[in-house]
């Protein structure tokens, strides 16, 4: 990459300088509310850096996921930790040995500063030009079946990675489940704006998701940022006072969990008899089996996200009611 | 100074922050805050990096682990804060025992 126009300066200067100076307000100021929201503000900047960067694909989840779901899920946190019986000791004003002014404070600022000379001198003298893996992707990229670099390498050239992070995912979630923590339970009525909004966004954030998968393929886009708008979808839901029926609770919402781990395991299996290497996909069929392997994660992701969101095993929904 | 220099020292620069927050704030979510700001230093180091290509188009494989990071990320925030809400639950302090004893 050449060296910096005026105008890329500009534009990158004020975005890394408006990341930083986001990140510390985030971090320092003195009511938990606004931090949250300095916070989700720094995932929307880091959506913009990402596309600076020339990586869509992770601007598109990081909008989805950095600036929407991971704000949601605090924000739902911090009103749990806020409730009226809760006692000054939670409710996280800034307390007095973290204030700018305590030793503590600046003999940390001293370490960290000196960790990021560190770092900042390491990165300073890595090589300009260091192509990585890039060739090797762009030589087997037309036997992957799809046409996007990034889908190709999570989907078929380091398939393993995606399954054992949609694992990973679902671990969480039985991390949550079993904590035995509440159902997120919202008592008022949603206000008419986002009842109406939320009937009128469902289907086009579905049809988004589906988009996304399908343009995955061959654009910015796949299993991941699909995923994520689901399960944005299904947070917008369950803030408008939708809740699972207690049919659906039991088995078809395990099974929408599993899908995607299950479909991964499977066909890696599959391929470990047939090919006699995991995960790896005959050329001819590559395009159509990672599509529905996007699908099948697709839907664990969304799902996952959600339930997520909600917080506790909604097993025990009724009995928390 | 190219573009790629001043995304990777601005990872640097959110790592060292969240670093920083991570030790000095006794508050649970204030941590887990930190950690989310460390991790995100993190992914734009490696994506910065990842556009050392010269010409051509980035290199894809730190860009999927990055996307990947971003999701476990996000399931190891709700994790975390679901430990922070039990802790606070049992105990009536969103903070850890040591920082009990410091503040007291």
């Amino acid at each position: 990459m050449e060296a910096l126009t005026p105008l890329a300066l500009i534009i990158d200067g004020l975005l890394v300088l408006g990341l930083l100076w986001l990140a510390w307000r985030a971090l320092n100021c003195t009511e938990l509310f606004t931090a949250i929201v300095l916070f989700i503000a720094f995932g929307l900047l880091m959506a913009l850096a990402w596309v600076r960067l020339e990586a869509p694909d992770i601007a598109l989840a990081e909008a989805a996921i950095g600036a929407g779901l991971t704000g949601a899920l605090l924000l739902a946190a911090l009103a749990r930790l806020q409730s009226p019986d809760a006692d000054a000791a939670v409710t996280g004003r800034i307390t007095p040995a973290s204030r700018s002014t305590s030793p503590m404070f600046r003999l940390a600022l001293l370490a960290a500063l000196a960790v990021a000379a560190g770092l900042g001198h390491v990165v300073m003298t890595l090589p300009a030009d260091a192509p990585g893996l890039s060739h090797e992707v762009a030589a087997q990229l037309a036997a992957s079946g799809v046409g996007n670099p990034v889908t190709a390498v999570l989907l078929n050239f380091r398939g393993y990675d995606t399954l054992l992070e949609l694992v990973v995912l679902l671990l969480a979630l039985l991390g949550v489940w079993s904590l035995g923590g509440k159902v997120l339970h919202i008592d008022t009525d949603p206000s008419p704006v986002l009842d109406t909004l939320s009937r009128q966004l469902l289907p086009v954030l579905i049809l988004v998701a589906f988009y996304l998968l399908w343009a995955g393929a061959d654009a910015p886009g796949g299993a991941f940022q699909a995923g994520a708008v689901l399960g944005a979808a299904g947070v917008l839901l369950l803030l408008a006072g939708w809740r699972l029926r207690a049919g659906l609770v039991a088995l078809p919402l395990r099974i929408v969990l599993i899908v995607g781990p299950s479909t991964f395991v499977l066909m890696a299996v599959v391929t470990l008899l047939v090919e006699g290497q995991l995960l790896a996909f005959p050329v001819e069929h590559a395009g159509l089996l990672i599509l529905i392997m996007e699908g099948a994660a697709m839907l664990s992701i969304g799902a996952t996200l959600a339930a997520l969101f909600m917080g506790g095993n909604p097993d025990n929904q009724q009995v928390h009611r | 100074m190219t573009a790629i220099h001043l995304y990777a020292l601005a990872g640097v620069g959110l790592f060292t922050l969240g670093l920083h927050a991570l030790i000095v704030h006794a508050h649970l979510l204030r941590k887990i805050l930190a950690v989310n700001v460390m991790g995100s230093g993190v992914f734009l180091l490696l994506v910065a990096l990842a556009r050392r290509t010269g010409e051509a188009i980035p290199d894809a494989v730190p860009q999927a682990m990055v996307l990947t990071g971003i999701v476990v990320a996000i399931a190891a925030t709700a994790l975390a804060l679901t430990l922070m809400l039990q802790l606070a639950a049992e105990t009536g302090h969103a903070t850890l025992p040591e920082d009990q004893r410091e503040s007291d």
